[in-house]
């Protein structure tokens, strides 16, 4: 275990009694003594606290904030150049066929880019930035920061206790807030579905932010393994599961992201693979990312191959996540299916240990999304 | 009562073993939300995979730890998986069967035996 990294939080997930496990190279949480379910549940009705350090921070800086946005609008379908001041959007990557490299948040900070990735393709995402965009942008990866995600319907109650300006924030705002004499860089987001915040931190100061908030008697830490049941109902991609380098915007679902400005006009497509995916706008995909919802009781997990019948040969799609849904009380799931199936009601046949289970394709987000808007 | 090394109890009730699995086990499975137990009448042979566990986590096997027929099944967990955390040495049992060859019984561990395994 040796060989893997540590988050600044490393020590106090020990001292929280968690199980810790690899995940994209990190030593990490998956759970508390709480466990999986009860961290779930805590999230939805009160505030969970998750280290997301073994994110990627990376500030993009050109000669004004215009410059960063342009350039990195070469990388990425979205709008950049019009995102207002301290606000925030979720966008992607894309390959030459249209696929999606990495799925990350961008936020407007005034002069630069602030751009978050996921942890497993934060040295890929880095040096493409730098390729395409170094040495007229300056691309740097913040190593000396911790994110911490506080998320669930007490957050802005326990984060205004350290810093009353947390309640002005919005879904999707960006501030600088002074939390207990640190300087945290915040935005009013997350990726469980619920309202709350992603909190940026010196690592120095990592572990006094943390303590601070789980002082908060409406404050537990959540592992890895809620954070995926929570994203899962959120109707969250994953990326790596969900999404990855052969699944489009299209086929995602995910093309409200591309804003119009970047479809149509003087500075559509002039991203990779914006013939695929400005194509498939208007023709649509042969396949779609769908919710499922199995009849039964037994989850179906990432890998179960779907059928459109119960004695049918060839599969028409297959489930990228699935599990059970601790606030529907059900298993749910997500999955590519071929476009005549993805109408929602659709039945569907999921094959699980040689039988061939109903599952209902079925619209996400599973529980409704509680964002500050 | 006796302990396979898939951390499974038996114990013998007449002619008939109850299989379940331990305290350890569950807690180290996490909340179960689904069992997928066989049919009562079932014949099974030693190391089939008889019962899935689905927790939050994962699906796991259950090996059947005996040769013969399932006579009973503890339907009860259909609706309430997570007696298998909350009771797994009582209340959370999966199957009861009546044994062709009792023989292997000998070669599973005792409690003592078993407690050393997971400490």
């Amino acid at each position: 275990m040796s060989d893997l990294y540590k988050t600044p939080l490393h020590a106090l997930h020990l001292e929280l009694g968690a199980k810790m496990v690899p995940f994209a190279g990190y030593d990490m949480p998956v759970q508390y003594p709480l466990g999986v379910m009860k961290e779930h549940q805590h999230t939805r009705e009160k505030a969970g606290l998750f280290d997301v350090s073994h994110m990627g921070q990376v500030i993009v800086r050109g000669a004004s904030y215009k410059e960063a946005a342009l350039g990195l609008e070469t990388m990425i379908p979205v709008d950049i150049l019009s995102l207002p001041e301290y606000r925030q959007r979720y966008g992607y990557f894309t390959n030459d066929q249209g696929g999606i490299e990495d799925d990350l948040m961008l936020a407007n900070r005034g002069d630069h880019v602030f751009v978050v990735v996921n942890a497993a393709c934060k040295a890929a995402d880095i040096a493409r930035l730098k390729a395409a965009l170094e040495p007229a942008i300056q691309v740097t990866e913040i190593t000396d920061r911790a994110l911490l995600a506080l998320q669930g319907p007490a957050s802005e109650t326990v984060l205004s206790a350290l810093d009353p300006h947390a309640a002005t924030l919005r879904f999707m705002d960006v501030a600088t807030l002074d939390l207990d004499g640190v300087e945290a860089w915040v935005s009013r987001s997350g990726y469980t579905g619920e309202d709350g915040y992603e909190i940026s931190v010196p690592a120095e100061q990592a572990d006094h932010i943390a303590r601070a908030l789980l002082s908060h008697a409406d404050v537990e830490p959540i592992g890895l393994g809620a954070r995926d049941s929570l994203r899962l109902e959120a109707g969250l991609c994953l990326y790596g599961h969900d999404i990855d380098t052969t699944t489009t915007p299209g086929e995602a679902a995910l093309t409200w992201a591309i804003q119009k400005s970047r479809r149509a006009g003087d500075r559509a497509g002039g991203f990779p693979g914006a013939d695929v995916i400005l194509s498939q706008l208007e023709n649509g995909a042969s396949r779609k990312r769908v919710g499922l919802i199995p009849e039964g009781r037994a989850p179906m997990r990432e890998g179960v191959a779907l059928y459109a019948s119960e004695d049918s040969n060839t599969p028409i799609g297959t489930i990228t996540s699935g599990g059970f849904g601790p606030t529907v009380g059900h298993p749910v799931a997500m999955g590519y299916v071929t476009t005549d199936h993805a109408t929602k009601g659709t039945t569907v046949y999921g094959e699980l240990r040689g039988k061939r289970l109903p599952l209902t394709v079925a619209a996400m987000p599973f529980t409704p999304a509680k964002f500050k808007r | 009562m006796k302990f396979t090394e898939e951390h499974e109890w038996l114990k013998e009730e007449g002619d008939l073993i109850v299989v379940g699995i331990t305290e350890h086990a569950a807690t180290q499975l996490g909340d179960v939300v689904f069992v997928e137990l066989p049919d009562a009448g079932t014949t099974v042979s030693k190391d089939d995979e008889v019962v899935v566990i689905e927790s939050v986590k994962a699906a796991s096997d259950i090996l059947a730890p005996l040769d013969g027929e399932i006579v009973e099944v503890n339907e009860a967990l259909a609706d309430s998986p997570s007696t298998v955390n909350d009771d797994a040495m009582e209340g959370g049992w999966f199957f009861k069967m009546k044994p062709s060859d009792l023989s292997p019984m000998d070669d599973y561990m005792d409690e003592a035996a078993y407690k050393k395994l997971i400490d």
